[in-house]
């Protein structure tokens, strides 16, 4: 053990003032177990929505066309993933490299949905009458209360890189949004769909981010 | 918390005895003991213990060094690192997981902070040169050396200017400027760092000049 007198004066300064200033915290549980509340936070709103969805519809539609099933499959993943992956990152200890975590799902995602794409411009008569901003004020919308949950959650811990941590968050929330949204898009997404829900994920990740920036930083929170 | 109890919590550090364990340097046995330890006190610090957070910080601060000594920190700027690091840990210290190494943990963010550390000087010495002694003999084409500081009233004037200053600018003035000591001799005296000091110095300068209209280039 290093002895007292021979750390510099500033550091055993520091050192007396961090001390003075312990209390005791509650220990955090493991971001796998922080993931896993927010995803089940996510499926309760799932079954809420499923009350009022009209669900033989749905499975009528996803039945129809196996692309949609990957493409909801893939937003799930990059959901989960994503969870994980924003979790992970609001520790300190953690490596950026946890960013790469939804990929695999996000891959998913956008090659189902760029292929049922390529099917509604081949066989137009499959796709039905599209209302892109209800698609957007829907992502939109469920994504303001589970960004409030995620980043409750995220502030308990604590991130060398905040805007990262919140990117990843905020894909989640977009993620699990665009999910949801299954419950009540009654069409196969066209081109003008699919960039409308892509305009929608990436202004919930650009948000995300700076709010991670602003409420996630460390430097701001040791003023705090 | 009991200490056995703590000690079942460190599953990370426990180990079942093995040839290959026996053979074990000293110093690698050493270093798991420290670890065990530290997670040990980790525990009570989270708990609210003030002895026993004092005593981690203190025997982090070694373990900082090393770290930021691997990422290439200069020694210079080591005591920084140390201090970034030790906050870091402060408001952190929910966030370890006592099934995990505590040297490990600690030493990631050390590394990670050192990081920080040679971004930061390094943008401030890419902006800036230290050169007290050019700056001191640098001539002023405005200067007039029939003039003293005394005729003209301007002691008085820049001396206001200085005790009008905070506290931290006020002190890097008057030691490193007016007692003309070294960084290092004013770094031990005050406790901070060189760092530090030369920012308060710069500021100072900018408020000075500011305040007393080009004046002040005679500091």
């Amino acid at each position: 053990m290093s002895d007292v007198t021979s750390l510099n004066p500033g550091t055993n300064g520091l050192i007396a003032d961090l001390v003075a200033d312990l209390q005791p915290v509650k220990r955090l549980p493991s971001p796998w177990l922080r993931a896993a509340l927010w995803l089940g936070i996510v499926v309760v709103l799932a079954c809420a929505l499923a009350t009022v969805a009209d669900l033989s519809a749905l499975r009528h539609r996803l039945m129809g066309a196996p692309d949609m099933w990957l493409a909801v499959l893939g937003s799930t993943a990059t959901a989960g993933l994503a969870a994980i992956a924003a979790f992970q990152l609001g520790l300190p200890d953690r490596g950026r490299a946890w960013a790469l975590l939804p990929l695999p799902g996000l891959a998913l995602w956008l090659g189902a949905s760029g292929l049922g794409c390529a099917r509604t411009w081949f066989l137009p008569e499959t796709h039905g009458p599209a209302d892109g901003k209800d698609c957007m004020m829907f992502i939109i919308g469920l994504s303001v209360p589970l960004t409030v949950v995620m980043f409750a959650m995220l502030r308990r811990g604590y991130s060398l890189y905040p805007s990262l941590a919140g990117a990843v968050g905020g894909l989640a929330v977009a993620a699990a949004a665009a999910t949801l949204l299954n419950f009540f898009h009654p069409f196969d997404a066209a081109i003008t769909d699919l960039a409308v829900h892509a305009t929608a994920v990436a202004l919930v990740v650009g948000a995300n981010r700076l709010l991670g920036g602003a409420i996630l930083a460390p430097r701001r929170r040791a003023r705090a | 918390m009991t200490a056995a109890l703590a000690n079942s919590l460190c599953v990370g550090m426990m180990h079942l005895p093995s040839t290959g364990e026996r053979r074990m340097a000293t110093s690698e046995r050493a270093t798991e003991d420290l670890d065990r330890r530290l997670c040990v006190l980790m525990i009570d610090v989270q708990g609210g213990d003030r002895h026993a957070y004092a005593e981690v910080l203190r025997a982090c601060e070694p373990v900082i060094r090393r770290a930021g000594r691997r990422a290439g920190v200069t020694d210079d700027r080591l005591n920084d690192v140390v201090q970034e690091t030790l906050l870091t840990l402060h408001h952190a210290r929910q966030t370890f997981d006592p099934s995990r190494s505590f040297l490990a943990w600690i030493s990631v963010i050390a590394q990670r902070r050192a990081i920080d550390v040679m971004r930061r000087h390094g943008r401030n010495d890419r902006r800036e040169v230290h050169a007290p002694l050019a700056y001191e003999s640098h001539a002023d084409a405005g200067s007039n050396s029939d003039r003293g500081w005394e005729q003209s009233g301007r002691v008085k004037i820049l001396g206001a200017a200085i005790a009008s200053l905070p506290d931290g600018q006020r002190e890097a003035v008057e030691r490193l400027a007016l007692r003309e000591q070294s960084l290092t001799e004013a770094a031990a005296e005050t406790g901070k760092t060189t760092g530090a000091l030369k920012v308060n110095l710069h500021r100072a300068l900018k408020a000075l000049r500011l305040r007393l209209g080009g004046e002040s280039e005679h500091v």
